[in-house]
């Protein structure tokens, strides 16, 4: 009742129909009919944020007809339905996290947007808006663009990157900076609402096929929204060795391209623009149609990331070359907003955790630190920090609609490398993962009960996707 | 074995950049597995957009996006492969791959392109995508997989499928893929034959010319959870 699920299976607010809303506000001033008369309210809300109220009250009564017309302007900046909505937020938020049912970032936004379906359009009004979007570290990207902001600001680090999750984090902070990081089938409505400043597209690559469908079709609606008239001036900071991140930020005008490794090309083996093959070579790719990676480069991260005209040595707390990469694409949205490089790098250096991840955690007498790889090119970034080390490996997959339904993807991760460590299978597809890692020639347990799963010495590396990932993330604590 | 006879078997997947998109090219990895824990010497072959064609016993064909299956398409119609068809090499086609084996398949753009007419077959779009595990009745044993296609498949008089629908849509609802000559294709697509540990010894069986001794593993599990899961006795 709440909501219209959308073909992709995903969240689209309906409106409070108006009449249920004034019932709600004003208890008895719904529509009234009685014996002789009738009385209606009727409330509008305006573009620039003030209300009408409309009262029509009508009594028939010894052959005489009397009408009465009220029209009240309430004009106090928000309409009184944002109002309730952001209470509603708050309210239902609140609910959710005192009795144990969620994290209190989804649920309270959904209302939210049911009463008012452009409440993120309202509370986005007047602040400085970063989105962040791509298939992988979209999360990790917007924690280091908020810490190298600096100050207090607004964000969804908690992953509810859809519009209920931006509405809560917008109503739990009022900061005029604001850093999102957007689903990417969402990022063109979150585009439309916000109207931000600077758009990072991290990468694309294929994940939850069948929920997205197809990747080339994402890169396409990226396009169409970025060549949209009205999203002329805002700036895109996108990564320029992924092909089809560059397709789709060539509808802008107003390009950083940033030059940060970026290893899984394995959806971009044809032209977005054309179909036919793109060549690639090392850090470089074109195709004979003339479509190539961009060589005006705004950002380039050697040993050192240069940003403009300045530089600043990198030196991340978090793990893998792929959050450098990150790092460098938010230093060059900070630069975009007037942050200075060398205080933005600094604030970077030391976040050394994002919503549990990369940091160290504790159940029971194990110690481990868990990682989300949620896809082939996730999974990929990720093996190449786990198999350098000997400790112990876990993995968990989970086939539930968050993470895709499809386990297929296992057989486009290189497991091979895990050759010489022994993987423990866990989650709810452990088999699926067992007979790849079967196939790959990797030691391997399949684990049915996790209270059998012995204690190791050294930090146990786990890997999982994502909600087995959320599943590990409530049974662990931090150390 | 049909390709050069020094005893080495040769699976060769077919462009796995532009078909591979649902883990496809895992079914030649499966292949060659099972192969060479029987102790038979097995070379697997990777073809990229630039190699030309080579021999093989057996070719794998994946699942792949509108443009990257046109353009594989494109690259087989100039290559000598539907010769080999032919002369009886044996072929596993899965989703994409399974379309462009046939007269015509849907691309964006282009609601009849010319496929490699090898089998005759035409493929349609769909009203709605078909997304979800689906189970086939292959003569009496089940195949299980995952299914993720806009096509609907038309089978010509003298093509059998490879078998009925017990769950999912497949080709039209009713059956799933088709079997002829040398020639399995279904839309069960990523790794089908290592989700299906009998299918791929049918295969290779059929490959290698012999009957094959028990291969016990993960995937035999996995085959068993999954027929819980899908059989039609689970589902009522």
């Amino acid at each position: 009742m709440l909501a219209t699920r959308t073909d992709t299976g995903r969240f689209r607010p309906r409106a409070l129909p108006l009449w249920r809303l004034v019932r709600v506000a004003n208890g008895s001033s719904r529509v009234l009919r009685g014996a002789g008369f009738t009385s209606s309210k009727h409330r509008e809300s305006a573009a620039d944020g003030t209300c009408r109220v409309l009262q029509r009250s009508e009594l028939i009564g010894g052959g005489k007809r009397t009408l009465a017309v009220s029209v009240k302007s309430v004009s106090k900046g928000h309409s009184f339905r944002e109002d309730l909505a952001v209470m509603a937020v708050r309210g239902v938020n609140w609910m959710s996290r005192a009795t144990g049912r969620g994290a209190g970032t989804v649920a309270g936004g959904r209302v939210g947007l049911w009463i008012d379906p452009d409440l993120l359009a309202k509370l986005a009004r007047g602040r400085t808006i970063v989105l962040v979007s791509g298939t992988n570290g979209k999360t990790t990207t917007t924690a280091l663009c908020a810490a190298g902001w600096g100050g207090d600001v607004a964000t969804n680090v908690t992953g509810s990157n859809m519009p209920p999750g931006h509405v809560a984090a917008l109503v739990g902070s009022t900061s005029e900076r604001v850093v999102l990081e957007a689903d990417e089938a969402w990022l063109a409505n979150v585009v439309r609402a916000t109207s931000p400043r600077v758009v990072v597209l991290l990468n694309l690559s294929r994940d939850q096929l069948d929920r997205a469908s197809e990747v080339r079709q994402m890169a396409e609606r990226w396009h169409q929204c970025l060549a949209a008239p009205e999203n002329a001036q805002l700036v895109v900071v996108a990564n320029a060795n992924d092909p089809l991140v560059a397709y789709a930020a060539t509808a802008s005008s107003n390009v950083r391209w940033c030059d940060v490794a970026t290893s899984w090309m394995a959806d971009a083996r044809s032209c977005p623009r054309c179909t036919l093959p793109l060549e690639h070579s090392d850090n470089d790719w074109h195709c004979s149609c003339g479509f190539a990676k961009p060589s005006t480069l705004a950002a380039t991260l050697d040993g050192v990331l240069h940003v403009g005209s300045e530089q600043a040595e990198l030196d991340l707390s978090i793990p893998g070359d792929f959050n450098r990469g990150n790092a460098a694409l938010a230093a060059t949205a900070l630069a975009e907003l007037g942050v200075g490089l060398g205080g933005a790098v600094a604030r970077m250096n030391t976040l050394s955790g994002v919503a549990g991840r990369f940091t160290l955690r504790r159940w029971g007498r194990h110690t481990l630190r868990l990682l989300l790889a949620k896809n082939p090119a996730g999974f990929d970034a990720l093996l190449s920090t786990v198999d350098q080390g000997d400790s112990d490996v876990w993995v968990a997959i989970n086939a539930q609609i968050a993470d895709g339904r499809d386990p297929s993807w296992l057989y486009d991760v290189a497991f091979e490398r895990l050759r010489g460590h022994r993987v423990w299978c866990l989650g709810e597809r452990r088999l699926d993962l067992a007979t790849r890692l079967d196939y790959a020639d990797v030691d391997y347990e399949i684990v049915d009960d996790v209270t059998s799963l012995p204690v190791s010495a050294a930090p146990v590396e786990m890997l999982a996707n994502y909600t087995a990932f959320s599943e590990w993330m409530a049974r662990t604590t931090a150390c | 074995m049909d390709g050069e006879d020094d005893g080495v078997l040769r699976v060769v997947v077919l462009f796995p950049e532009l078909l591979g998109t649902y883990g496809d090219a895992g079914n030649g990895l499966v292949l060659a597995q099972r192969a060479r824990r029987r102790g038979t010497e097995c070379e697997l072959v990777s073809v990229g957009l630039h190699d030309p064609l080579p021999d093989a016993d057996i070719y794998l064909l994946g699942g792949g996006e509108d443009g990257p299956q046109r353009l594989a398409c494109d690259l087989l119609a100039r290559s000598s492969f539907a010769e080999r068809i032919g002369d009886g090499v044996h072929v596993v086609a899965v989703c994409a791959g399974l379309q462009l084996l046939g007269h015509s398949f849907c691309v964006e753009g282009d609601d009849e392109y010319a496929g490699l007419g090898v089998v005759d077959v035409v493929t349609r779009r769909g009203t709605t995508r078909s997304v979800g595990e689906m189970a086939v009745d292959v003569d009496g044993r089940l195949l299980v997989g995952f299914e993720n296609h806009g096509g609907r498949t038309t089978l010509g008089a003298g093509v059998p499928p490879l078998g009925k629908m017990v769950h999912g849509r497949g080709n039209d609802g009713a059956v799933d893929g088709f079997r002829t000559g040398s020639i399995w294709a279904t839309y069960a697509h990523g790794p089908v034959l290592a989700m299906n540990p009998w299918f791929c010894d049918e295969v290779l069986s059929s490959v290698l010319g012999r009957t094959l001794e028990p291969l016990h593993g993960a995937a035999d599990l996995l085959y068993a959870q999954r027929c819980a899961v899908l059989s039609p006795r689970s589902r009522a």
